[in-house]
C-alpha cells in the first residue's frame, strides 16, 4: 500500500542526474522508522547515565546503578554497576544460602557429620559436585579408580590411610608416590625371584623356588622392600608403600593381565623401573576448608573409609 | 539542515568520498581505541605474572600448532559457577604476556585459565595420550605423536626474539636482564634471558620431567609445563576478593 502510494505521488529525486537522463528516487522513511530509531537515542542516553559507558580521564563513568556486596575482609562496600561487583554480590547470596550447612560442617566433628541424616543428604549432594569437578578426572566418577594410574577410593584398601584425618590430609596436602627403580642395584634374576615372591603374597601362581629365594631379598638387606613395605608386606600408610598381601593392584595391571606369566612379569616391571608418579595435588589452595570438609566425608563414604 | 548540501558533491568526487568514509570510519575506532591509552585501569596492579620460560614458551606454541583453543578457552567470567568450577576469575593482566591471547569464546572443553597444578603430570601425559582413558565420556581427540616427536629446540632463541619485539621482556642485553631482575627477581630473570634460552629450557625440562621419560625432551614435556603454568603466576590468597573490582 504504501509502496503504491509514495510511487503515485510526485517523485522526489535525490536532484542530480547521471548519462542525461539518469535520476535516482529520494523517498523518505517511513514515519513509524524515524520515530523508533529517535527512540532507540533517548534509550541510549538513559542507558548511559545508569551504566558504566563513557571513557573519563584515566577511567570511565561508572553510571548511576551500584551494587552493595560485603568482601571477605568483611567490609560493606557499595561500587558502581559492573560484572565483577555483580559476582561478588551474587557469591555473597551463594555464600549466606550455604552458610547454615557449612556452619554446621564447620562446627561439627566428621563422626557427627556421618551420622546426622540432614548433613549427610547435604554431603552427598555438595560432595558429589565437587568430587566430580574435582577429584572424578583422575579417580573416575564412582571413585573407581584407573588400574596403573590412579588409586579405587571405594575398597578398604589404602595407601595412605583411610580414617577422616588421613583422608583431610591427603586432599590438603597432596602425595607424590615413589619407589626406586630395583633394576639398577638388582639383576635380572634377584628382579624375577622378587616378582614371584610378591605373586605368591596373593595367591599367583609362582615358581616356589623362586619366591623362596624372593623372600630372602625381600627382607634381606641388598634389596631391603620390607624397609617400605614392611616385614609382615602389608605396607606402611606413613610412606604411602602399599599392602602387597590383599590382592589388590594399583601399579601392575595384574588383574587385566592373562596368565600367571604375564601376571609376574607386570609385577617385575614394577620392580624394575620403580615408580615416580601416583601423585595427587594439593587441593587447600583450590578448595575452601568446608568444601574440603565435606569431601573427606563424601570420599570415606565411597565405601571404604575406616 | 538543508544548507545547500548536496550528495552529488561527494558521490561526484572519488577522492572526497574515500576521506570522508574514511573519516566516517574511523570514528568508531578511534572511540573505542583511543581511550585504552589513556585508561589505567584496564590491567590489574598484580605481583607474579611473568613472562613464560622457555620451555613453557615452546609448550604454548605446541597448544597453538594442535588447535587446543579451538574447543578450549583461556578465560573465567565473573560468574559464580565458574568460580566454582574453574576458580578465580581471569585477570586481564595475567595474559598481558600473551601473544595472541588465548581468550577465546568456545568451550567444547573445559576452561584451561587455572588448570596448572589441578592435575599431575602423569594425569596430563596420559590424557593428551588417550583422554579417554581418564575421562570415558571425553571427545577429546588423541594426541599420542606429543611424547613421541622430540622438541624441536634449535629455534627457541628466534621465537623469544620475536616476541621480544611485540614487547614481551626477554632480554638480550644485560641491562635488560638487570631491568628484569629488578622487576621479577633473580631467578625469573636468568629465564628471560635469550642469550641462555636453549640452556635454561633443558634444564627445566630435565628437572621437571613432565611426561615421566628422562630419555629425551619430548613435546609432551613443553606442553605439560605450559599446561602447568596457566593461572598459578598470581597468589589470590594475598589479596582481597573485592581488590580488582575498579577494574572493569
Amino acid at each position: 500500500m504504501s509502496e503504491q502510494k509514495s510511487q503515485s505521488q510526485t517523485a522526489q529525486t535525490t536532484g542530480h542526474a547521471w548519462d542525461g537522463d539518469l535520476e535516482e528516487y529520494n523517498n523518505p522513511l517511513p514515519t513509524w522508522w524515524v520515530y523508533t530509531f529517535y527512540a532507540t537515542v533517548v534509550f541510549a542516553i538513559v542507558y548511559w547515565t545508569i551504566y558504566p559507558s563513557w571513557p573519563f580521564g584515566k577511567g570511565w563513568i561508572g553510571g548511576a546503578s551500584s551494587i552493595t556486596y560485603v568482601n571477605s575482609e568483611g567490609e560493606t562496600k557499595t561500587h558502581s554497576w559492573n560484572t565483577r561487583a555483580l559476582y561478588l554480590e551474587d557469591m555473597n547470596q551463594a555464600a549466606a544460602a550455604q552458610k547454615p550447612y557449612f556452619d554446621k560442617i564447620s562446627a561439627m566433628s566428621y563422626e557427627q557429620i556421618a551420622k546426622d541424616p540432614d548433613m549427610n543428604g547435604f554431603i552427598i549432594s555438595a560432595g558429589k559436585a565437587i568430587f566430580a569437578d574435582s577429584c572424578a578426572p583422575c579417580h573416575q566418577s564412582g571413585g573407581q579408580g584407573v588400574v596403573g594410574f590412579f588409586p579405587n577410593l571405594t575398597d578398604d584398601d589404602w595407601l595412605y590411610g583411610g580414617s577422616y584425618d588421613k583422608i583431610h590430609e591427603t586432599l590438603v596436602g597432596g602425595r607424590r608416590g615413589y619407589m626406586p627403580a630395583f633394576s639398577e642395584v638388582l639383576g635380572g634374576e634377584q628382579i624375577d625371584q622378587l616378582a614371584n615372591y610378591v605373586a605368591s603374597l596373593s595367591g599367583i601362581g609362582h615358581d616356589a623356588a623362586k619366591a623362596k629365594a624372593g623372600n630372602a631379598l625381600f627382607h634381606g638387606e641388598a634389596a631391603a622392600c620390607f624397609y617400605c613395605h614392611n616385614a609382615d608386606a602389608k605396607g606402611r600408610k606413613d610412606v604411602g608403600a602399599p599392602n602387597l598381601t590383599d590382592s589388590i593392584w594399583l601399579w601392575a595391571n595384574v588383574p587385566a593381565t592373562a596368565g600367571n606369566e604375564g601376571k609376574v612379569a607386570a609385577i617385575r616391571g614394577v620392580i624394575a623401573n620403580g615408580l615416580n608418579k601416583g601423585v595427587m595435588p594439593a587441593w587447600a589452595g583450590r578448595l575452601s576448608p568446608e568444601q574440603i570438609k565435606v569431601l573427606t566425608v563424601y570420599v570415606h563414604e565411597l565405601g571404604g573409609g575406616q | 539542515m538543508n544548507l545547500n548540501f548536496k550528495h552529488e558533491w561527494i558521490e561526484t568526487n572519488i577522492g572526497l568520498l574515500a576521506v570522508l568514509t574514511m573519516l566516517a570510519i574511523s570514528v568508531g575506532g578511534l572511540v573505542e581505541i583511543a581511550p585504552l591509552f589513556f585508561i589505567d585501569k584496564t590491567i590489574e596492579k598484580v605481583e607474579g605474572v611473568r613472562p613464560y620460560t622457555p620451555l613453557e614458551q615452546r609448550g604454548r606454541d605446541i597448544y597453538i600448532r594442535e588447535g587446543c583453543y579451538l574447543c578450549h578457552s583461556q578465560m573465567i567470567r565473573p560468574f559464580r559457577d565458574e568460580k566454582l568450577r574453574y576458580g578465580h576469575y581471569s585477570l586481564a593482566a595475567e595474559s598481558q604476556y600473551d601473544h595472541p591471547f588465548q581468550w577465546g569464546s568456545k568451550r567444547t572443553g573445559p576452561d584451561l585459565a587455572r588448570v596448572g597444578g589441578k592435575y599431575s603430570n602423569e594425569w596430563q601425559v596420559q590424557h593428551l595420550v588417550a583422554p579417554r582413558s581418564m575421562v570415558p565420556e571425553s571427545v577429546m581427540p588423541n594426541y599420542p605423536w606429543l611424547l613421541a616427536t622430540p622438541l624441536d629446540l634449535s629455534d627457541v632463541s628466534g621465537r623469544l626474539k620475536a616476541l621480544r619485539k611485540v614487547g614481551v621482556p626477554y632480554s638480550l642485553t644485560q641491562a635488560e636482564r638487570d631491568a628484569n631482575t629488578t622487576k621479577f627477581g633473580e631467578t625469573v630473570a636468568a629465564q628471560l634471558h635469550i642469550p641462555d634460552a636453549q640452556k635454561n629450557l633443558v634444564s627445566q625440562a630435565n628437572f621437571g620431567n613432565y611426561d615421566g621419560d628422562r630419555s629425551s625432551i619430548s613435546e609432551m614435556d613443553a606442553l605439560v609445563a605450559y599446561l602447568q603454568v596457566l593461572g598459578t603466576m598470581v597468589d589470590f590468597s594475598k589479596y582481597s576478593d573485592d581488590a580488582f573490582v575498579d577494574n572493569r
